[in-house]
C-alpha cells in the first residue's frame, strides 16, 4: 500500500463546514475529502452529523459557513437539482422515489427528456419511449436484467427493488460522485450483498462513492478509507487495513483518538 | 464478494402466483378509471330499465348539458387534489369570475366601480377569466408562501370570494336579454343527428383532452403527480414543489374563469348566488372518478366519468319519478365506497 503524494486533487472537499438547526448544531467545523475512484465510508454515532454532512454535498442543505469544492472548484449548492447538474448524485435514506410513478419516470424525475423537434419544443411532449429504453439499459448496466416491466409503478416493488431503482438513478446520472445514505438499512442479507456489489461496480467504473453506514462489517468490506464523524466534526480517517472495527467504534464514541500522522488523509491507491 | 455474473440479477424478481382478488386489485391499480366506468354503465342500465326514455337522444343531450359546469370545474379540482390539496372555494371563485364578466359586458351595472362596462364583451370575458386566474394566484400564494393547509385557505377564500361578489355586484342578477350574444354563446347548441350538443360541452371535452395530454405527456404533468405522491421525494429529486403547487392553483384559476363563462351560457343569466352543491359536486366527481384525496394518483378520464355519474343519477332518478333524496343518498354511498376502494388499491403489491 503506497500513499500518493498530496498533489491529488480531491473530487469533493469540505472545509470547516458549519450547519445549525436553531440551537441544534449539526456540523461544527467538519472536514471531508473524497478522492477520485475511491469508496469513502462515513461512520459515526447517531447525531454525529453524518447525514447533515452529506446533505450539504447533495444540495439538500446549505451550510451556514465553510467551503465546499468539486474538483478544486468552489461550489455552493442551493438545491439537489444543482448538485445533480454538477454530477453529484445522492441515494437518500428515504430513497426519494415517487411510489405512484413508474420506474422509468422515477429514473428521470426532475430531468425528463423531451421529444426532439417540433413536438417536443412546442407541445413539450416527453420522449417516454426513449426514456424507457434508456432506463432499461441503465438497469441492465447494473446487472438488474430481470426487471421486465419498466412501466411498473415503484410502489409495487419490494424494498430491495426500490433500492435498486434509486441506486440505478444515481448511477445513471452521477458523472462524478455518488453518495449513498444507509443504502442497506432496510435490506435483508442477500439484497445488502448485491447493493455492496453495485457500490464496487460503481467504483470500478471510475466513480467516487461516499457510503454512509452503521454496519461495520459492510463498511470494512467495501471502503477504501473510513471517515469517522463525531460531534459534528471529523474525528479521524482510517483504513480497513490500519484499524479494526473495535478501533472505529472506540473513535466514534470518543474512547480513542488518532494522532494526525496515523490518519489516512490521502488516497489509498 | 459474490461473483459479478450473479450480481444484482435477483434483486428485482416478480412473483407469479396471485389470487384472483389480488389480480383485480392490480388491474384497478393500473387503470383507476375502471371502477367508476363500471358504476356508470350499471347506473345507465338500471335507469334505462326503470324508464326507457332515459336513453332517448334528447335526454342524453340534456345529461351532457347538465354535466358541463361540474365537469369543467372538476378538471381544476382534479389538478388540485392530485397535489394532495383541495379547493373549497371553487364555486365561489366561479361566481366571482362570472359576475365580473357579466357586469363588465352590460351598460347598466349595479355598481359604478366599472367604468369600462358595456364597451366590449370580448374584453369582459377576458377580464372575467383574468379574475378567475387571480383567485388561483391568491389561493396558491397563501398555500405556498404562507405554508397554510389548502383546506383552511380555500375555506377562507370561499367566504372572501362570496362576499366580494356581493359587495362589488350588489346581489343583482344579470338577465339573459341584457347580455351580448357572445356572453351566452357557449350555451348554443348544434345538432348531430338527433343529438343536440352544446358548444360548452365541446369546450369541456376539449379541455379534458388538453389537460389529459398535459398530465400524461409533459414534465409538468408528471411533477404534479410526484408532488402529490411524496412531496419530500419530489423535492429531493430536484423538483421545485412550491412552484409546481403554485402553478396548479393558477392553472386551476384559469379553468375556473372559463367555467364562469360557461355557466353564463348554460344558465342563460348571471346570478351572484352560486349553486350550493357545486363545490361538493366537483370534489365528488373527482373522488368517485378514482382520484385519491391523498394525492398522487388519479386520471382526468375518471373524473369525467365521475361527473357524468352525478348527473346520470340525478337525471335517472327524476325520470324514474323518485325523490332526489335518493340521489344524495346514492352519491354519499358512492363517495365512501370510492375512498374505501382507493385505500384498498393503495396496498397493492406485485
Amino acid at each position: 500500500m503506497t500513499t500518493t503524494t498530496g498533489t491529488t486533487t480531491p473530487v469533493l472537499q469540505g472545509r470547516n463546514l458549519v450547519k445549525t438547526f436553531g440551537r441544534v448544531v449539526g456540523l461544527d467545523g467538519a472536514n471531508l475529502e473524497l478522492y477520485p475512484g475511491e469508496v469513502l465510508a462515513v461512520v459515526g454515532d447517531n447525531g454525529a452529523g453524518k447525514s447533515t454532512l452529506i446533505k450539504c454535498f447533495s444540495g439538500a442543505h446549505t451550510p451556514d459557513s465553510g467551503e465546499m469544492q468539486l474538483n478544486g472548484q468552489r461550489i455552493n449548492f442551493t438545491s439537489t437539482h444543482e448538485a445533480r447538474e454538477h454530477g453529484v448524485e445522492t441515494v437518500f435514506q428515504t430513497l426519494a422515489v415517487s411510489p405512484a410513478l413508474d420506474i422509468a419516470s422515477n429514473l428521470y424525475l426532475g430531468r425528463e427528456v423531451r421529444k426532439a423537434g417540433f413536438v417536443g419544443k412546442v407541445f413539450r411532449t416527453l420522449d417516454k419511449k426513449g426514456m424507457r429504453q434508456d432506463s432499461a439499459q441503465h438497469l441492465r448496466d447494473l446487472g438488474i436484467s430481470t426487471l421486465q416491466n419498466i412501466t411498473q409503478a415503484v410502489e409495487t416493488l419490494s424494498g430491495g427493488q426500490r433500492q435498486a431503482v434509486a441506486v440505478a438513478r444515481a448511477a445513471a446520472f452521477g458523472s462524478q460522485v455518488i453518495i449513498l445514505d444507509e443504502p442497506t438499512a432496510a435490506l435483508g442479507v442477500n439484497e445488502s450483498a448485491r447493493v455492496l456489489q453495485m457500490i464496487q461496480d460503481l467504483r470500478d467504473r471510475g466513480l467516487s462513492v461516499i457510503l454512509i453506514s452503521h454496519n461495520m462489517p459492510q463498511v470494512f468490506e467495501v471502503a477504501d478509507r473510513i471517515h469517522v464523524a463525531r460531534l459534528g466534526k471529523r474525528a479521524a480517517v482510517v483504513t480497513p487495513q490500519t484499524a479494526s472495527m473495535n478501533d472505529v467504534v472506540a473513535i466514534m464514541t470518543g474512547a480513542m483518538t488518532v494522532p494526525d500522522h496515523e490518519q489516512q488523509l490521502t488516497p489509498v491507491n | 464478494m459474490s461473483s459479478p455474473g450473479t450480481g444484482t440479477a435477483e434483486l428485482v424478481e416478480f412473483e407469479q402466483s396471485r389470487t384472483p382478488l389480488q389480480r383485480v386489485q392490480g388491474v384497478l391499480h393500473k387503470y383507476p378509471y375502471l371502477s367508476p366506468l363500471i358504476v356508470l354503465v350499471v347506473a345507465v342500465i338500471i335507469f334505462y330499465l326503470l324508464n326507457d326514455r332515459f336513453l332517448l337522444p334528447q335526454n342524453i343531450s340534456f345529461i351532457t348539458q347538465q354535466t358541463v359546469v361540474v365537469g369543467t370545474l372538476a378538471i381544476a379540482q382534479t389538478l388540485v387534489i392530485l397535489t394532495a390539496g383541495i379547493d373549497l372555494s371553487i364555486g365561489a371563485a366561479t361566481t366571482l369570475a362570472q359576475m365580473t364578466m357579466a357586469n363588465l359586458a352590460v351598460f347598466v351595472t349595479a355598481s359604478n366601480v366599472l367604468p369600462i362596462a358595456g364597451q366590449n364583451p370580448y374584453l369582459a370575458i377576458l377580464l372575467g377569466i383574468g379574475v378567475g386566474v387571480l383567485t388561483g394566484v391568491l389561493n396558491g400564494f397563501l398555500i405556498v408562501r404562507l405554508n397554510l393547509p389548502p383546506f383552511i385557505v380555500t375555506l377562507g377564500t370561499l367566504s372572501v370570494f362570496t362576499a366580494l361578489t356581493l359587495i362589488l355586484f350588489k346581489a343583482r342578477t344579470i338577465q339573459a336579454p341584457e347580455m351580448p350574444e357572445v356572453m351566452k354563446w357557449l350555451g348554443n347548441t348544434f345538432e348531430i343527428g338527433e343529438f343536440k350538443l352544446m358548444y360548452g360541452v365541446v369546450l369541456m371535452l376539449l379541455m379534458y383532452v388538453i389537460f389529459g395530454y398535459i398530465l400524461k405527456n409533459t414534465a409538468w404533468g408528471l411533477h404534479v403527480y410526484a408532488v402529490g405522491d411524496d412531496p419530500n421525494a419530489a423535492q429531493l429529486s430536484g423538483i421545485s414543489t412550491k412552484r409546481v403547487i403554485f402553478s396548479v392553483y393558477v392553472v386551476s384559476g384559469l379553468i375556473i374563469g372559463i367555467a364562469g363563462w360557461l355557466t353564463i351560457g348554460r344558465v342563460g343569466s348571471a346570478s351572484p348566488n352560486p349553486d350550493p352543491l357545486l363545490n361538493l359536486d366537483t370534489i365528488t366527481a373527482v373522488v368517485i372518478g378514482g382520484t385519491s384525496l391523498f394525492g398522487g394518483r388519479g386520471t382526468l378520464l375518471g373524473t369525467l366519468i365521475g361527473a357524468f355519474i352525478i348527473t346520470v343519477v340525478q337525471n335517472g332518478l327524476s325520470l324514474a319519478g323518485l325523490d332526489q333524496a335518493y340521489r344524495v343518498l346514492a352519491i354519499g354511498v358512492l363517495v365512501i365506497v370510492a375512498v374505501a376502494v382507493d385505500q384498498w388499491i393503495r396496498k397493492v403489491k406485485a
